[in-house]
């Protein structure tokens, strides 16, 4: 196995591990808690009250423009990591290049606040 | 052996990641009692509370498990695993010094970043699946703090990539003959606002928020269940705060005492500003969380990277002047927010 390799073998073993733990306390919860079930204690928790019209209620998200906004700069962020790695090699080129990239989002980021998606409506 | 080897390593660290975590615990509680001129617990164990922790676990232990009649039951019971696992994995990539550490992954810091905002698909996981208004709020809410949290926490670690040219974590702090925090304040800053954000803590636990969405994506889950998204929290400090320490506070560099003691005092450093700042700094709304992230840490952190390239490509020494213009432009900034703050 190379080195790349044998990282991800410890990856897998860290996930392996980490969920035969949890599994573990589950069961060992399973052993000593109780287990006295009633209609009521399986209702949804309102605060005392009685659930009312439906438990999956309508939610306008008020964020799914920003959703966008967002998907577009995280993008970018995969793009400036590698770059980052490796522009001191290439001098003023890459530099100019890479601010014309976050210039063009950063122009975006600006037209979507004057636009008032960055808003709570 | 050498199969099995991996499993050991990855069994003794979370058993010794868990020791500290009863540890953190406890010091919360006390930090956070004294804060609001409580004794905090002091009767479990005799000496100060100390038991306080492990009668909780054994609490969580014998609590009764109840899945509500109408929730999504397997996704409801695999959420906290979304929540544990992932940061978990993330303990594989983590050193301490420069001999003690599990691998030296050349992706390190992608690795951390992607892996420990898995807590918040399991949150809305969880809160979706609960099928509960208030637990669908919080994980709404917590949807909308990853979108606003995510960018500035990846753009201030961008700053540090580019001075050290490298993602390895080892790599990043042997690179660090100065202190990160000097060259790149306003990088630290960031990261330090967008790092209690990602770990749910007090000033932005608006997905949990007990006081108006009782325990928001949570509700529903007792007993051992809620203990795992109480645990993948924890561990997610401990990513983050070593993640802190290793790519601001110069890691396991300082001197006299060995490089591992250096390491644990940051990290405690860290640990003590996160459980100060969490008593003392009332919760925000989610749309002043919004704007704070979209418009404050987002131009900040591209500010501070288009410094820091600047400055590398065109001076050669370009040390001191980054920072000198980059505490410049912060002392500038904040000054500027209070006086329009004012």
């Amino acid at each position: 196995m190379n080195a790349a390799m044998t990282n991800y073998y410890y990856v897998v073993a860290f996930a392996i591990v980490g969920g035969v733990f949890g599994g573990l306390l589950l069961t060992v919860a399973r052993i000593m808690r109780p287990n006295k079930v009633n209609k009521t204690k399986l209702e949804a928790y309102e605060c005392g009250m009685e659930p009312f019209e439906g438990n999956w209620t309508q939610y306008s998200a008020r964020f799914y423009v920003f959703a966008l906004v967002f998907l577009i700069f995280d993008v970018e962020i995969a793009f400036l990591y590698p770059w980052g790695t490796v522009f001191r090699d290439f001098g003023v080129t890459s530099l100019i290049e890479m601010f014309v990239f976050i210039g063009v989002l950063l122009l975006g980021l600006v037209y979507a606040w004057k636009k008032g998606v960055l808003k709570w409506l | 052996m050498a199969i099995a080897r991996p499993f050991l390593i990855a069994l003794a660290l979370v058993i010794f990641v868990l020791s500290n975590i009863v540890f953190f615990m406890w010091a919360e509680f006390k930090i956070s009692g004294r804060v609001a001129d409580r004794l905090g617990p002091m009767e479990t164990g005799r000496f100060h509370g100390w038991a306080q922790p492990l009668a909780d676990i054994l609490k969580f232990l014998n609590k009764e498990d109840i899945i509500p009649a109408n929730a999504d039951k397997l996704i409801f019971r695999v959420a906290p695993f979304v929540g544990f696992i992932p940061v978990v994995m993330v303990l594989a990539a983590i050193p301490y010094t420069n001999k003690i550490f599990v691998r030296d992954f050349d992706i390190a810091v992608f690795f951390v970043i992607a892996l420990s905002s898995f807590t918040f698909v399991s949150m809305v996981m969880g809160g979706w699946a609960s099928g509960n208004k208030y637990s669908l709020l919080g994980a709404f809410r917590a949807a909308g703090m990853l979108l606003s949290y995510e960018l500035p926490l990846g753009l201030a670690i961008a700053g540090v990539v580019m001075l050290s040219a490298t993602l390895s974590l080892i790599g990043i702090v042997q690179h660090q003959t100065v202190w990160n925090i000097v060259l790149q304040p306003i990088g630290f800053l960031v990261f330090m606002v967008a790092m209690q954000a990602e770990l749910q803590r007090s000033p932005f636990d608006l997905a949990v928020a007990e006081s108006e969405l009782v325990a928001g994506y949570s509700v529903e889950y007792s007993g051992m269940r809620y203990a795992m998204f109480q645990l993948g929290e924890f561990f997610g400090l401990w990513a983050l705060a070593s993640m802190a320490v290793l790519l601001f506070l110069g890691g396991w560099h300082g001197p006299y005492l060995p490089g591992i003691v250096w390491f644990f005092i940051k990290f405690y450093g860290i640990f003590l500003f996160l459980a100060f700042s969490r008593v003392s700094v009332p919760r925000v709304r989610p749309d002043q969380l919004m704007d704070l992230g979209w418009k404050i840490l987002l131009p900040s952190a591209l500010v501070n990277i288009v410094i820091t390239a600047t400055l590398i490509v065109l001076v050669p020494h370009y040390q001191l002047p980054l920072a000198i213009s980059e505490f410049a432009i912060l002392i500038g900034a904040l000054y500027l927010m209070r006086r329009v703050l004012k």
